[in-house]
């Protein structure tokens, strides 16, 4: 325990230390870093703890970032605060996309959530007059945005950027991290793990899946929202469906290992294209070569996990049978 | 009333792809219980092949006959070497890799022949025959007849041939048909083989009118899935109807609907999709299984 610590006490030393000799579009960009830290941990806990696959998470971020772009642009609320807004918004519509899964589970969340990825940029377009449509919404400069883009408290704008998204990063992980610890996170597992058991056990199945739909695209809101405060700019194009999917890439890296596998996959997400430019070759100005590599890095470790888990499981049970 | 009657042909059309992209979901799920995200992606793959024969001096027919050959040993080859590894392990991380393959595919093809729509003109000529007052392109007229007699072909194969009695036999129930002699591996493979072949066949039709690129058949993913869904995820022929019916209403609800237009048409697929699984999650044109 002192030892887990001590290793968190020194990643909050470099969290906190990391953007000091970096520029500013770099600072900015390990912010955004934190945004899909915060998407991650939401296909996380569906992915890990409730069995479900979300093919969509893009799309509640498309929802959370238009929240926070709306209510910035067009109707002066002070940026801080439509995070919680886009929570809210965010986490209403997984709870939509989550009622058919209390009476068909394992497929129709993958579909719904899938449904909402496609439908997200289009139906963004179709209610211009809100989202601008094509053109988006710009936050830079507005009276809203804190600190009006020159940044605050003797930060620099990126510096701003990168404190508040980590900030809020690592309370979601902490809040997250209790939940689980709770009751309801025993529930959650007791249903993924088997549902005829855990309803025997008097768990409340469907309550319980669908709180975990409403939290998880709920983190998916902050991180939308967050992305569009720390670009200062939606459009459609910020989230198609690819993004989704590679938020689910990065949800797969991590389960490796907790919370350093969504910070790892948070890191693929933002940073896939420029290793896959270090390919000799290889021009990444296209997309197709970062694609084929999020797709490659997928498939390969769905192929390996098998491998990974047996692995793990012999080393576990060899350390059962030892004599005391 | 004209109007109404070329909006049916062309959603008809339309519906007729997304039905044979639904029958070739529903036959991956019957051989092997999951759903193909990469469907789509396979379909378009094929398209290109098709066109790239086309694009080297080939015939149109030929090249068909070869990229149907060709999606037939792909997708069975897929099952054998990507999927049967992982096919014991959990739903969710069998659709993860489905995923996988979506992205791969997708990226290779962007990579291969870039983003921009290549134009394909395919099998049917896009000028218009005029029969009491309504005009219907003749490339949606052949694009119906296509896929309602490439569907019928299936349910033949499905019904009247040893093929077809192996593949029900190995998806029913797999350990009596091992039993009783069927080889259930070579069925799994020879399932996602023929879903394959289909999607190829939606692929070319689907290329002349959306455009070939990479990202052609994602939207038609999600109506193809929603008429699955339709059709109860287990029934070929609930499918095919569920995927014209699919097509008829979005072409309807898009053209005379103005709210919708053609921005909402996902949404509204969407929104079909929703309504089936919560009310009805059989599906409104599937047979409850015993």
């Amino acid at each position: 325990m002192r030892q887990k610590l001590a290793w968190l006490a020194l990643a909050a030393i470099v969290l906190a230390a990391l953007p000091l000799p970096l520029s500013e579009p770099h600072t900015v960009e390990l912010a955004t870093v934190g945004a899909y830290f915060i998407a991650i941990l939401g296909v996380d806990l569906l992915g890990r703890h409730a069995g479900e696959v979300s093919l969509g998470h893009g799309g509640f971020m498309a929802v959370g970032a238009y929240t926070t772009a709306t209510l910035t642009a067009d109707h002066g609320v002070r940026d801080l605060w439509t995070i919680p807004a886009a929570a809210a918004v965010a986490g209403g519509v997984g709870l939509l996309a989550g009622l058919p899964g209390l009476r068909v589970s394992g497929l129709s969340f993958a579909l719904a959530s899938f449904g909402i990825a496609v439908a997200a940029p289009t139906t963004l377009r179709r209610f211009d007059h809100l989202t601008g449509g094509s053109r988006g919404i710009a936050l830079f400069g507005k009276s809203t945005q804190t600190g009006h883009g020159l940044g605050v408290l003797g930060l620099t704008n990126g510096q701003w950027l990168y404190a508040l998204t980590w900030t809020v990063g690592v309370a979601c992980f902490l809040v997250l991290w209790a939940i689980l610890a709770s009751s309801f996170g025993r529930s959650l597992h007791a249903v993924r793990d088997s549902e005829l058991a855990a309803a025997a056990a008097g768990v409340n199945r469907p309550a319980v899946k669908l709180a975990a739909f409403g939290i998880s695209a709920a983190l998916a809101g902050i991180a939308g929202s967050l992305l569009a405060i720390d670009v200062a700019y939606v459009s459609p194009h910020t989230f198609p469906i690819q993004l989704s999917l590679y938020l689910l890439v990065g949800s797969v890296a991590g389960l490796y290992g907790s919370i350093w596998g969504a910070v790892l996959g948070a890191l693929l997400v933002q940073y896939l294209s420029r290793l896959v430019g270090l390919v000799p070759h290889v021009d990444t100005s296209r997309a197709g070569p970062t694609t084929f590599f999020f797709g490659a890095t997928l498939v390969a470790l769905m192929l390996a996990l098998p491998l990974v888990l047996r692995s793990a499981d012999a080393i576990a049970r060899r350390g059962h049978a030892r004599p005391h | 009333m004209t109007g109404f009657l070329e909006h049916l042909v062309s959603g008809l059309a339309s519906g007729g792809i997304y039905g044979l992209l639904a029958l070739a979901i529903v036959l991956v799920r019957r051989t092997t219980g999951v759903i193909n995200f990469a469907q789509g992606e396979m379909a378009t793959l094929a398209a290109f092949g098709c066109w790239t024969l086309v694009d080297h001096g080939w015939a149109f027919w030929p090249a068909f006959g070869a990229t149907i050959a060709l999606s037939f040993a792909g997708g069975a080859a897929l099952q054998v070497v990507v999927l049967r590894p992982v096919e014991r392990g959990p739903l969710a991380g069998i659709l993860v890799l489905t995923v996988g393959l979506m992205l791969s595919l997708n990226g290779l093809m962007a990579w291969i022949w870039g983003g921009a729509p290549k134009r394909f003109d395919g099998p049917f000529s896009a000028s218009l025959v005029t029969v009491g007052g309504a005009a219907f392109s003749k490339r949606d007229i052949g694009v119906v007849v296509a896929s309602l007699a490439v569907a019928a072909l299936v349910g033949l194969l499905l019904t009247r041939t040893k093929l077809g009695l192996g593949l029900r036999a190995a998806s029913a129930s797999p350990a009596e048909a091992r039993l009783a002699g069927v080889r259930v591996g070579a069925m799994r493979a020879a399932g996602w083989g023929l879903a394959a072949a289909l999607g190829a066949v939606a692929g070319v039709l689907a290329a002349p009118s959306l455009g070939l690129e990479p990202n052609m058949l994602q939207t038609a993913l999600l109506y193809a899935l929603a008429a699955a869904v339709l059709g109860g995820l287990d029934s070929p022929a609930g499918a095919l109807v569920g995927g014209l019916l699919l097509g008829v209403l979005l072409d309807l609800v898009g053209s005379y609907v103005h709210w919708v237009g053609g921005e909402l048409r996902p949404a509204t697929a969407l929104a079909v999709l929703l309504a089936v699984l919560l009310v009805r999650p059989a599906g409104p044109l599937g047979v409850r299984r015993a």
